[in-house]
C-alpha cells in the first residue's frame, strides 16, 4: 500500500511492522513526532511507550526491556545521544537480547537547535554501534525494519540516523502490513550476569566480542542492497559516493546538469563496506564524496584509495561546506568543478537590497504566555549588572528581543552548573532561569552541586506545567504519563527543598507584587534560592478549555 | 512532466503544515510522485515557517533549487516577500492580503507596495482572511481558501476535486465543513 508519510511517521510504521514492543525517548526537534505518534497509537497496538525524564534514562529503560526479551525503539534528537552516551557504550559491549533500534535525528543548519551543529555519525566510531543513514521516508521505513533485523541477528543495537530534511520530509511510502496482537507483550528477564555486567576483566573480552561482531556485520553490509551502485553505464572516469539526504541532491543535480555519473549510495555509514568502495573507486580518476557536515566518509575513502587507487583525486570538504546543510545548488557547483561542465546559479531578479531590509521575524513568546509576566519583572527588579543564566526550552526566548537577558546558553540544565562556577569565581549577582521540563531532565544534579558547594545565586523555574517548546509533551511535574495515565505529580518545590535549598517559594507570576517582592527578598539571601514561577502555558490552557467544551 | 514546484510561506500558527499535508495528498490522489520539506520547532513560536512541495512524474530532492519555483503561496505579506528570493521571472506569487505584525516589522502598506513593485504582473493578491472572517467567522481557514483559489485559477495543476478529496482525507470531521467551505468560497 502507498501512503504519504513524514520521515518520522515512516520510522514509526517500520517499527510497528517489525513488531516493536517498547518505545522510550525524550522529545526534541526534529525527532519529537516519533515519540508522539507512538504515544498516540500505543494502546491500540499493544506497544508500551513513554517519555522518559531524559535520553539516558530512555536508553536504559529500553536496555531493561531488551534484556527482558522485548523489541525496543529509542528516539531522540542529536544532543540526546550525548546525554545517553554513558550507557550507550557499555550497551555495545553487553549487546542486546531482543533487538533495539535507536533513532537519532540531527539538525544540520540548526533550524531548531541551539547548542551545536553536531554530526552524530561520529558516535559510530566511539561506540562501535552500526549506523544506518536513510535519505527519505521510504528509507526511514525500510532502514528501521532492517535495523531490527541486524540487531536481532547480531545482538547489537542499531542506530538509525536522520537529519531534519529526512525526518521532516514527506513523500510517498510503500508500506507493509502491521500484524500484532493488541495485547501488551510481557517479557521475562532471564539472569545472565556474564553478559549484562561489564566488570573487568570480562569487559575486555566483551570489547573483543564486539569488534568481531562488527567484522561480521561489515561482511553482511558488503552484500546489502542498501549500499547500491547506480549509473555504471555512464562516464567511467568520475564517480560520486554519497549517503543520506545528499544522495537526493546528487540525483537532482544530474537532472539539472544533464549528467549521468556512477554513484555509490551508502545506506550503512558504519561499518562501511570497504570492498564495495574499493571496487567502485578502482577505475575512477576523480571522486566526489557528497556528505553533509563532517567529512567522515571522505577520510575512510582516502584511506581505502591509498591501497587500490593512489592516483584517485578525491573531492569532498574542499568543494562542499562543513557548516550548514547541503542542497542541490551546492552539489551542482561541486560537480561543475569535477566535470568542467558549466553550472550557473540563477541571477537575482529582485533587488536584494530591498528584501534584505525586511527585518527578521524572531520567534517570540506566544500571546498570553505566562513568561510575559516573568522576564520583564526579573529584568526590572534585578540590579544593574546582574548575570542571566539561560537554559533550553521556551525560556530561550529570554535571549531574544525585546527581553535580551541571557548571558550564556549551552544545553539542557547547564545553566545551574555554569552559574555556580561564575558565582564561585566572581561573587557577582546571578539569576539562572530554567523551565520545568529541563529541570527534571538535567537540572537536579546541578542544583545539588550548587547547594552542596555553598554557591550563591537565584534560580527562577519557569514552570508552565508542560514541556512546551517541542510541542507539548508530558513531564514528571504534570501528574500525567505520556500515554495520558494519571500518575504522581512530582513537586519541584519538594525536590528543591530536599536538595537542601533553604529559600524556596512557589508563586503565580500573574501576581506581580508577590513575584517582585520575592525576587527582591531572595536576592538578599546567602546561598542558592529558588522561585518556582508556576502558571500554565497559554496554548495548553486554551486546548484544555476547548477540549472540555 | 518536470516537477511542479511550490513554496508555502507564513508564520507559526497559520496552519501551514496542514496545507502541505493536504497538497501532498492531492498530488498522490492524481497519481503524481510528490516530496515536500517543512520545518517545525523553533519556527512554530510565531517565527517564519516555510515549506517546499514538489510533484511530478519523478521527484528527487524535497527542496526546490536554483529559483525553479512555479508558485509562491504567501499566507502573510512579509513572509511572501521574503520568499521572493526563490522566484524567477515567471514565478506566480499568490498572497493573502493579511499581515501578522511583529516587533520591528515594516508597515503593511509599505510591504504591499514593495510586493507590487517586485512581483508586478505575477502577483495575485487575494483577501482570503477578510473573506473567511466575514463569511465563515474563521480566519484560520484562509489558507484553504488560497489553495482553492490556486486550483480554480489553474495556478497549480491540480483539480479542485483532488483538493477536496484530500481535504476529506486529512482534516478531522469536526473541522471538515468549514475547510471545504473555504475552498468553495474561492470559486466566486
Amino acid at each position: 500500500m502507498k501512503k504519504i508519510l513524514l520521515g518520522n511517521e515512516a520510522i514509526v510504521h517500520g517499527a510497528l511492522e517489525s513488531g516493536v514492543d517498547f518505545v522510550s525517548g525524550y522529545p526534541g526537534c526534529p525527532s519529537a513526532e516519533i515519540g508522539e505518534e507512538f504515544l498516540k497509537i500505543a494502546k491500540e497496538n499493544g506497544v508500551y511507550s513513554e517519555w522518559s525524564t531524559n535520553e539516558k534514562v530512555a536508553l536504559e529503560a529500553a536496555i531493561g526491556a531488551s534484556f527482558s526479551g522485548l523489541k525496543s525503539l529509542v528516539n531522540m534528537k542529536s544532543f540526546g545521544i550525548n546525554v545517553c552516551s554513558d550507557s550507550l557504550f557499555p550497551l555495545a559491549y553487553t549487546g542486546t537480547k531482543a533487538p533495539m533500534v535507536i533513532v537519532v535525528a540531527d539538525d544540520p543548519s540548526c533550524w531548531s537547535s541551539a547548542q551545536s551543529e553536531q554530526d552524530s555519525r561520529g558516535y559510530a566510531y566511539l561506540s562501535h554501534i552500526p549506523v544506518l543513514e536513510p535519505a527519505d521516508p521510504q528509507e526511514c521505513r525500510d532502514f528501521t525494519k532492517l535495523g531490527f533485523e541486524i540487531s536481532e541477528k547480531f545482538n547489537i543495537p542499531v542506530i538509525v540516523r536522520t537529519t531534519t530534511r529526512v525526518s521532516h520530509q514527506r513523500a510517498v511510502v510503500e508500506i507493509g502490513q502491521i500484524t500484532r496482537s493488541r495485547q501488551l507483550k510481557k517479557g521475562n528477564f532471564v539472569k545472565n550476569p556474564h553478559q549484562y555486567c561489564t566488570m573487568p576483566p570480562r569487559v575486555l573480552e566483551m570489547k573483543k566480542e564486539l569488534l568481531e561482531k562488527i567484522n561480521k556485520i561489515e561482511k553482511e553490509f558488503e552484500k546489502s542492497k542498501i549500499n547500491k551502485i547506480e549509473n555504471l553505464a555512464g562516464n567511467k572516469k568520475i564517480g560520486v559516493i554519497t549517503s543520506g539526504i545528499p544522495y537526493l541532491y546528487v540525483k537532482e543535480s544530474f537532472e539539472e546538469m544533464s549528467l549521468s555519473l556512477p554513484v555509490l549510495k551508502l545506506g550503512t555509514f558504519y561499518p562501511v563496506p570497504k570492498q564495495k568502495i574499493e571496487n567502485f573507486i578502482k577505475g575512477l580518476k576523480k571522486l566526489l564524496v557528497a556528505e553533509e557536515l563532517d567529512g567522515y566518509l571522505e577520510k575512510e575513502i582516502i584511506q581505502i584509495a591509498k591501497e587500490v587507487n593512489p592516483k584517485l583525486e578525491i573531492f569532498g570538504k574542499n568543494v562542499l561546506p562543513e557548516v550548514g546543510e547541503l542542497n542541490t545548488e551546492k552539489i551542482c557547483l561541486a560537480l561543475a568543478r569535477l566535470t568542467g561542465k558549466k553550472f550557473a546559479l540563477s541571477s537575482d531578479r529582485v533587488p536584494y537590497r530591498m528584501i534584505g531590509q525586511i527585518p527578521r521575524r524572531y520567534p517570540r513568546l506566544c500571546d498570553g504566555c505566562p513568561y510575559w509576566n516573568i522576564f520583564p519583572v526579573i529584568k526590572k527588579i534585578a540590579p544593574g549588572g546582574t548575570i542571566f543564566g539561560g537554559d533550553i526550552g521556551c525560556n530561550m526566548m529570554a535571549g531574544l528581543p525585546p527581553h535580551n537577558m541571557q548571558d550564556y546558553l549551552f544545553c539542557m540544565g547547564a545553566s545551574f552548573g555554569i552559574s555556580h562556577g561564575v558565582s564561585k569565581a566572581t561573587g557577582q549577582k546571578i539569576i539562572s532561569i530554567m523551565g520545568d521540563g529541563t529541570f527534571f531532565h538535567a537540572g537536579i544534579p546541578g542544583l545539588i552541586n550548587a547547594v552542596y558547594n555553598k554557591s550563591n545565586f537565584l534560580i527562577v523555574i519557569t514552570d508552565n506545567r508542560i514541556t512546551a517548546m517541542t510541542g507539548h509533551q508530558q513531564n514528571p511535574g504534570m501528574g500525567k504519563t505520556g500515554m495520558g495515565e494519571d500518575t504522581i505529580e512530582i513537586s519541584i518545590e519538594d525536590v528543591a527543598k530536599s536538595c537542601g535549598v533553604k529559600y524556596v517559594k512557589t508563586l503565580d507570576p500573574a501576581n506581580k507584587e508577590e513575584f517582585e517582592n520575592t525576587i527582591k527578598d531572595f536576592l538578599t539571601k546567602d546561598g542558592v534560592s529558588v522561585i518556582i514561577a508556576k502558571h500554565i502555558c497559554s496554548l495548553l490552557e486554551r486546548r484544555q478549555k476547548s477540549a472540555s467544551n | 512532466m518536470k516537477p511542479f514546484n511550490i513554496i508555502l510561506s507564513g508564520v507559526g500558527g497559520q496552519g501551514l503544515i496542514t496545507l502541505v499535508t493536504i497538497l501532498d495528498q492531492a498530488c498522490l490522489n492524481e497519481g503524481y510522485d510528490v516530496r515536500s520539506s517543512e520545518l517545525h520547532g523553533l519556527s512554530q513560536r510565531g517565527g517564519s515557517v516555510q515549506a517546499h512541495v514538489r510533484f511530478g512524474k519523478k521527484v528527487y530532492s524535497p527542496l526546490i533549487s536554483n529559483k525553479k519555483t512555479d508558485i509562491i503561496i504567501g499566507l502573510e505579506t512579509s513572509e511572501a516577500l521574503k520568499s521572493i528570493m526563490y522566484a524567477n521571472e515567471k514565478t506566480k506569487i499568490l498572497v493573502n492580503d493579511n499581515s501578522v505584525p511583529y516587533l520591528g516589522g515594516l508597515p503593511k502598506k509599505e510591504l504591499l507596495e514593495t510586493l507590487k513593485k517586485t512581483a508586478k504582473n505575477n502577483l495575485y493578491l487575494v483577501s482570503a482572511s477578510k473573506i473567511c472572517e466575514e463569511k465563515l467567522q474563521k480566519e484560520v481557514v484562509s489558507g484553504m481558501y488560497i489553495l482553492g483559489y490556486a486550483c480554480y485559477k489553474k495556478l497549480i495543476p491540480l483539480t479542485i476535486e483532488s483538493l477536496l478529496k484530500a481535504t476529506e482525507q486529512v482534516i478531522p470531521t469536526k473541522y471538515l465543513e468549514s475547510n471545504k467551505k473555504a475552498v468553495e468560497l474561492a470559486k466566486l
